[in-house]
């Protein structure tokens, strides 16, 4: 047996292939999970169609500027997948690898564990973008709800709560020992982030209490500034620098204290 | 030539518990230097600090003239390496790992003849988790590979192989070697030393007992022989002590045992001759590495990896 050798190969572009292929293997890799694919978008999507079945959705909701219950809800079941990537798929694929040595392995290799890292929040953002565009598309063409009447106001909104919530990801997958403890933290912070941006009761029907807290919570704050776009106005400045605060503070703190074993 | 890898005066704690105490070595270029003793000796410990993974207390270490520390990305492209515990994905194909490592590397080795030389062909889309422990050991041995490295540091390289697989793998690391690669093997197992290693050096708690060629190492723990036989009447045993080859006799019920350099054999055998003696149930046994090393450190080795 000999050692097989390749004559030579171009060195050119070996750090940019190597980055690519990154990407793609975390993709290939998201999909086969099915956490981000079933229930970041099979589910809500399965989800919006039921709703949007429902006649009795189609009233509008009072404070609700002229939007029914299920043109909001559009919008939430687009912060739901975000949720679903930031508190399942991204931690506890993040933690896993830590735990079973997978970054402890590519620490010896020339292009090391932080691009593992954002070669997942790229697949996980891949991921984000199909299911928003999905459900928009779904709410549109299925339904006859209109798109967001300010869309660079919604792209704004939808790329700022996408950082927000991948940061959110990163600090768990950072903060948890385990796998195990990832998917435990993930899971608790899940259900009262999706109850403030309106899951069970739409936020304008909230009690001022409830209301004002979820104007800071990060999806609260993602649904009033999608809202705003929604009805045609550039978001506010609140609910948008709430959303950059939380992407800056967790990524900051995650990058501090992320360990690579 | 420079050596390939120069540890000076390793030291290494963890909190309060000493790993390595103080290691020095050298490994020249071409050489497969084995690294042998029993757990928790300290054997992964000093090679993950020449790997660049663990910050070392004191010492100093070259890789190819690189400070494992300073010149990690410099280091990472030239040296392969197995961990002892290291792994891939859950739902990653073997074929898909070779590819994305060898993407990694500016000339990465042919990771479709790698993975026919470790019998993993047939594997090629086999999810890592669906494999054995055998066929993840010859998956990371081939990740370890891939990169063409000068440098190669295998940590319990054939744990977890079945004789077959281990005797194949051994194999191809002679092949490996005849290419001019460096090999660093971390091994517990005395007939994988024996077999492929041109230097050892024996760690026991932390320090290195010393460095030689195997033979060297048996030769120094001064045994050559074991020589057994049944003395065919009574027998004085200073008939034997008296012998200048001769370190040592001892009685096993009817048996005796001699042990010696290696003209024992001859020694004994014209003694027993000259007084009339027959030895019945002659044999002799060439002392192994493992006899050494337990002349030497006065332990055994152990069965598990750690
Ligand atoms: N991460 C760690 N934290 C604390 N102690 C450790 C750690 N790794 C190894 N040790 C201890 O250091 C000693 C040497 O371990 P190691 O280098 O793994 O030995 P070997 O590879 O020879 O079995 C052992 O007593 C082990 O328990
Ligand atoms: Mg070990």
């Amino acid at each position: 047996m000999s050692v097989p050798r390749t004559a030579a190969p171009p060195v050119t572009a070996a750090r940019g292939s190597a980055t690519w292929r990154l990407i793609k293997t975390e993709s290939t890799l998201c999909v086969r999970d099915k956490v981000g694919p079933l229930w970041g978008i099979g589910f809500p999507l399965i989800l919006l169609i039921i709703l949007g079945s429902v006649s009795d959705l189609r009233q509008p909701v009072e404070a609700g500027g002229g939007l029914t219950y299920f043109d909001l809800y559009v919008p939430v079941l687009i912060l739901f997948n975000l949720a679903v990537l930031a508190t399942g798929s991204l931690p506890t694929t993040l933690a896993g690898y830590r735990e079973n040595g997978v970054l402890r392995r590519m620490r010896t290799t020339p292009v090391g564990p932080a691009r593992v890292l954002a070669a997942q929040l790229v697949a996980n953002f891949a991921i984000a973008v199909v299911a928003m565009v999905l459900f928009l598309a779904a709410a549109r063409f299925g339904f006859g709800v209109d798109l967001p009447k300010h869309l660079l106001g919604f792209a704004l909104a939808w790329l700022l709560a996408a950082a927000a919530l991948l940061a959110i990801g990163l600090l768990i997958a950072a903060l948890a020992p385990g796998r195990g403890p990832a998917t435990a933290i993930g899971t608790v912070l899940f259900f009262p982030m999706m109850f403030f941006a309106g899951l069970w009761i739409p936020i304008p029907l909230m009690p001022p209490l409830l209301r004002n807290i979820a104007h800071y919570t990060p999806l609260g704050a993602g649904m009033r500034a999608f809202q705003d776009a929604f009805l045609g106005h550039f978001p506010s400045a609140v609910p948008l620098l709430t959303l950059a605060a939380y992407a800056v503070v967790c990524a900051f703190v995650a990058v501090r204290w992320f360990r690579w074993e | 030539m420079p050596p390939v890898i120069e540890v000076r005066n390793l030291h290494k704690r963890y909190d309060d518990k000493i790993a390595v105490d103080d290691v020095s070595l050298t490994v020249q270029e071409g050489e497969i230097f084995g690294i042998l003793g029993p757990n928790g000796a300290g054997k992964t410990t000093t090679v993950e600090c020449i790997e660049g993974l663990r910050m070392p207390d004191r010492g100093e270490i070259k890789v190819l003239g690189l400070d494992p520390l300073r010149e990690r990305a410099e280091l990472t492209r030239r040296l392969g390496v197995q961990l002892q515990a290291g792994h891939l994905p859950e739902r990653l194909q073997v074929a898909e790992a070779l590819e994305l490592y060898s993407s990694f590397y500016p000339e990465p080795a042919d990771w479709r003849a790698l993975l026919e030389g470790l019998g993993l062909a047939d594997k090629a889309r086999t999810r890592y988790a669906k494999l054995s422990g055998g066929q993840k050991q010859r998956l990371s041995i081939a990740l370890a590979l891939i990169g063409s490295p000068r440098v190669a540091i295998l940590d319990e390289l054939t744990t977890g192989l079945d004789p077959q697989a281990r005797r194949d793998t051994w194999d191809l690391i002679e092949s490996v070697r005849s290419h001019g690669v460096t090999i660093v093997l971390v091994t517990h197992f005395m007939e994988e030393a024996e077999r492929l290693c041109d230097r050892l050096a024996l760690i026991d708690a932390g320090r290195v007992v010393m460095v030689d060629t195997p033979t060297g190492l048996t030769e120094r723990a001064r045994i050559g022989q074991r020589i057994q036989f049944r003395p065919s009447r009574p027998m004085d045993d200073r008939l034997l002590t008296s012998l200048p080859d001769v370190s040592g006799v001892t009685r096993r019920g009817e048996l005796v045992i001699v042990n010696g350099n290696d003209n024992a054999l001859n020694a004994v055998t014209t003694v027993l001759a000259r007084n009339q003696i027959v030895a019945e149930q002659l044999r002799v046994e060439q002392a192994s590495l493992e006899d050494a090393f337990v002349q030497l450190t006065g332990k055994r080795l152990d069965p598990g990896p750690r």
